[in-house]
């Protein structure tokens, strides 16, 4: 009884309120949001992820630098001075010299253009090759296709780091010999993974009515399969290269990467990490720059993959 | 009230629950009041989201908290006993003892590294009852659930076994300790149509031999004839109307409720007759309408059902229904328009 | 089951096989060959390829190497006449095992309890700080890992000894340093597990049993959410066992990985691929128990396949 004085105080009810309206679906499906794109829902969604939008931000101007720092420094990288050996911060010497007095800024971003272009080119070769042979043998499966998967097996159980070694001994070291050497082992985890996608994406209602409606092969695989793999691509991609850079620091601490002078990161970490009690700078200034970058592409990566994959938010 | 032939043993009155989300509070279920009677079988009905599986959790308060929270007013009796207010340690003693739980998903609802006759033996853990005598009454119940060989089952890991068993698994693990409620969250939605049939013989069996009350939770109408005794048609979070199964099916008095019973096919739909779906989506909980919760889905709806929300009429002994057009000012209206006339 | 470890032992088998024969024919395929030291003389080195078995047909070579491999003869140093592989390994190995099952159980447990802790603590300070740990630590090569351990307990602080390998302080600082890496990854593929398995509707049933919750986060969410990290045990054996090359050239630790090191800066060719050799298939021995392992956890496994 106490709802019906409520009722009477807000106001009696008179006939007109009892008008039939009907429905109003208008009102329900009113929310409604601008359309964006895939790519511009992709991009909102990086640029609303504070780390990994400050991790693209310092992923640019770690490039930036590597391509211009060493141009505008008035010292070369190889410059050794007798005089101002492992030296600290400074600014003459932003970053220090190492010992034989060589300018670590200028080296550090000299080393930048070895490390970055290795860890991105091998990486991108990796997800090529194996995006393509994977993609094939998980869209037409058969005899080859086994062939292929035992192979990756086998590949798979040696591990990567003794083949690289083995490579990286029979070609000489280099900065060409490391990217081959990374990409006899690297395939493999692409093409598989790919191989996987394709094999889950193939059985799908959209690629199976795509088929039925009679759209060549290339055309299905083109514009239904790659399409909706481009994002777990990007994603991986961005996380194989700290792998990369990883692998490069590892051949070059054990003397199989790029040779001195040449420097790469992990060749200044390898002479830091010999001067570590005199100048623990000359460790701690390429460590620092690899651990950023190694952090901010992690980072970055997942920040892709939530970007691609809303639905995987938070799990990590 | 006029219905209180057996004695009630659960009391829901004004529960209220809500989750704070990032997006906001999320009124899912909204001054809901019903009474469970000893022994019957309580149909509850809807669309998804409608708030029919969180008022359930309510009862063994299962809905995690934070974010979730239970309005002021909120009052769950099992027996007399206050629910809302007890802790977690206290629950542990209700939940499985005395009410027991059937999820949706048989596939999903057992631990897949635990073998069946442990996990059915947890609910005696911690509840002073011996090894032996809990393998004993896992063992008697595998077999009252109609499995098969049970000695061998209860050593068994749930990935052996067919959907249609996992169900029956999860009832007994519902059943064993003989609780005298049984919540049942749409436990055959994801089965066979011929073994959701073996399964719900079972639960009324089991309801007969051991008088356990069940409440059943479902989107199926045929379900609800077939099982219930009494039902709940649920709607944006509030019970919509609610009687016995006839009076539902043949005196139906709420618009949603004639929506649903015109949108299935039954045997005697004729062959020319079209079903018609409910148009349009239920309502956003996060900013519930002002007014009846159905009114935008309504064809029938009047200017009053936009503004206030309609209270609760009592149509005839159990039957209830909140609807304005029950008042007596609304144009009367026949809501069976569409289906077998000659039905009433 | 049978068939499981079966096929699991014909694939390691195989691997090992290729293995084998790739390192041979690459050896083959080496700039220089072994004796291209200028102070050694025409004759001199024709004698030592004679002696070595250099000058037979690429065939018999090769079957000859397999059977010196399946005896255990994994061959001999061309730089240190006398000096056999199978006596450094006798000598190296015990170190290498020693430091990398110390750095693997510092790993997992440490990781799997960081894990654990962070995911239990969803949300505030605590998940926080190790979430922090994990992300840092899957961003330090475990070389530099291990210098700045060095350069922090051993030089600044004077807490521990930076260099060899002798009683228990000895082994803090390089296994730490090696398991560091694999340490944080654990604990972030445990965090996210423990947090996808807590969502799963088999935890909301052992709740309405009445399951107490210390009883729901140890029987039924670690021990689902474990499954994940027993799969990558695999690689992180292999990941931690060839950390042990750097780690045991940074803290001066005469293991396997020292002695590799050496070789390949000395070029000492059949030394190296002597070890590559039974570094490989000890790192596929050890895949392989871990796949027979995971096997009889996971029920799944056990009995379908």
């Amino acid at each position: 009884m106490t709802e019906e004085t409520k009722a009477a105080a807000v106001g009696a009810l008179t006939d007109e309120d009892f008008a039939v309206v009907g429905k109003n679906l208008e009102q329900m499906e009113s929310i409604s949001r601008p359309i964006l794109t895939f790519w511009q829902e992709v991009w909102r969604r990086i640029r609303k992820n504070k780390v990994a939008y400050f991790s693209l931000l310092l992923l640019t101007l770690y490039a930036l630098l590597a391509i211009f720092a060493p141009m505008l420094s008035r010292y070369g990288f190889d410059d050794q001075d007798a005089y101002a050996m492992r030296q600290g911060l400074s600014a003459t010497h932003w970053l220090g010299t190492d010992s034989l007095g060589r300018d670590l800024w200028v080296r550090v971003w000299m080393g930048a253009r070895v490390s970055l272009s290795i860890g991105l080119t091998a990486a991108l070769i990796n997800s090529v090759i194996g995006t393509v042979i994977g993609g094939f043998c998980g869209y037409y499966g058969g005899k080859l296709d086994m062939l292929i998967m035992r192979l990756i097996d086998v590949i798979y159980g040696i591990p990567s780091l003794i083949v690289c070694i083995l490579v990286m001994i029979v070609l000489g070291s280099g900065v060409k010999s490391l990217i081959v050497a990374m990409v006899i082992t690297g395939w493999a985890g692409s093409c598989r993974f790919t191989r996987g996608e394709v094999l889950r994406l193939k059985e799908q209602e959209f690629v199976l009515a795509a088929r039925v409606m009679g759209e060549p092969v290339f055309s299905i695989i083109v514009r239904e399969l790659i399409p909706n793999i481009m994002g777990l691509l990007i994603t991986n991609l961005a996380m194989a290269i700290p792998g990369a850079i990883f692998q490069e620091a590892f051949l070059s601490y054990i003397g199989l990467g790029i040779a001195p002078p040449q420097a790469s990161w992990g060749v200044l970490a390898k002479e830091g990490t010999k001067m570590l009690k005199i100048a623990p700078h000359m460790l701690y200034v390429p460590a620092f720059f690899i651990c950023t970058t190694v952090l901010a592409l992690n980072q970055l990566g997942n920040g892709l993959r939530d970007a691609f994959d809303p639905r995987l938010r938070g799990m990590e | 009230m006029a219905e209180n032939k057996a004695e009630n043993i659960l009391e829901i009155s004004h529960l209220e629950f809500s989750f704070r989300t990032y997006g906001g509070v999320v009124k899912s279920v909204r001054d809901v009041s019903f009474n469970l009677r000893q022994g019957e079988i309580l149909g509850i009905v809807g669309e998804s989201g409608c708030g029919k599986s969180v008022t359930c959790s309510c009862i063994l308060k299962l809905n995690p908290e934070p974010p979730g929270f239970f309005g002021k007013d909120s009052s769950i009796k099992y027996k007399g006993e206050e629910i809302v207010t007890k802790t977690n340690r206290e629950m542990r003693r209700i939940r499985g003892a005395e009410i027991g739980f059937i999820f949706q998903d048989p596939m999903t609802s057992l631990n897949p590294t635990m073998t069946v006759g442990k996990q059915i033996e947890e609910v005696f853990v911690g509840r002073g009852v011996t090894g032996a005598e809990a393998k004993r009454r896992a063992l008697e119940i595998l077999t009252l659930v109609g499995i098969n060989e049970p000695e061998r089952r209860y050593k068994q890991y749930p990935h052996e076994l067919s959907g249609g068993m996992k169900q029956r698994v999860v009832i007994a693990i519902a059943m064993v300790a003989k609780p005298s409620i049984i919540i049942a969250d749409e436990p055959t939605t994801s089965l066979d149509v011929t073994i959701e049939a073996q399964i719900l013989d079972l639960l009324k069996e089991l309801r007969d031999k051991i008088g356990t009350s069940i409440i059943l939770i479902t989107h199926d109408l045929g379900v609800i004839a077939k099982m219930c005794d009494r039902v709940l048609v649920m709607y944006g979070g509030r019970i919509a109307e609610r009687g016995t199964v006839d009076q539902i099916f043949y005196e139906t008095a709420h618009p949603y409720t004639a929506g649903l019973m015109r949108s299935i096919a039954t045997l005697d739909t004729a062959k020319d007759e079209k079903l018609v779906p409910i148009d349009g989506t239920p309502p956003d909980l996060f900013a519930p309408p002002p007014g009846c919760p159905f009114a935008a889905r309504c064809e029938y709806a009047m200017k009053v059902c936009y503004e206030r929300p309609p209270k609760e009429t009592q149509l005839a002994p159990e039957h209830r229904c909140c609807c304005w057009l029950l008042h007596e000012k609304a144009p009367k209206v026949d809501l069976r328009r569409g289906r077998g006339e000659g039905q009433a | 089951m049978r068939k499981y470890i079966l096929k699991r032992i014909g694939i390691s088998l195989l691997t090992v096989f290729v293995l084998a024969t790739v390192v041979f024919f690459l050896a083959r395929l080496m700039p220089g060959g072994p004796f291209s030291d200028p102070k050694i003389s025409a004759t001199a080195r024709e004698n030592l390829a004679h002696y070595y078995g250099f000058d037979k047909p690429l065939i018999e070579q090769y079957f000859t190497y397999l059977g010196n491999l399946l005896h255990g003869n994994f061959g001999y140093s061309t730089k240190y006449p006398g000096q056999t592989v199978n006596a450094l390994l006798a000598s190296s190995f015990p170190y290498s095992a020693d430091l990398g099952l110390r750095a693997l159980c510092f790993a997992i447990s440490f990781g799997l309890v960081f894990g654990v802790m962070s995911a239990l603590n969803r949300g505030n300070g605590i998940d926080l700080f190790f979430v922090i740990v994990a992300v840092i630590g899957t961003s330090v090569p475990d070389f530099i890992m291990g210098a700045i351990l060095q350069h922090f307990f051993g030089y600044k602080w004077g807490l521990l000894p930076i260099a060899q390998y002798k009683d228990i302080t000895y082994t803090i600082l390089p296994s730490v340093g090696l398991g560091f890496y694999t340490m944080a990854s654990v604990s972030r593929i445990m965090r996210a597990s423990m947090l996808e398995v807590v969502q799963q509707d088999y935890i909301k049933t052992a709740r309405a049993k009445g399951v107490s919750n210390f009883r729901i986060t140890w029987k039924h969410q670690i021990r689902n959410a474990i499954m994940p990290v027993i799969t990558i045990l695999g690689p992180i054996v292999a990941s931690v066992l060839t950390g042990t090359f750097v780690i045991e050239s940074v803290f001066a630790i005469p293991g396997m990985g020292k002695y590799y090191v050496e070789s390949v800066q000395n070029n000492d060719y059949s030394m190296i691929l002597g070890m590559t050799v039974f570094y490989g298939a000890f790192l596929v021995f050890c895949n392989m128990i871990v796949d027979i392992l995971y096997g009889l956890i996971d029920p799944r496994i056990r009995i379908s396949k």
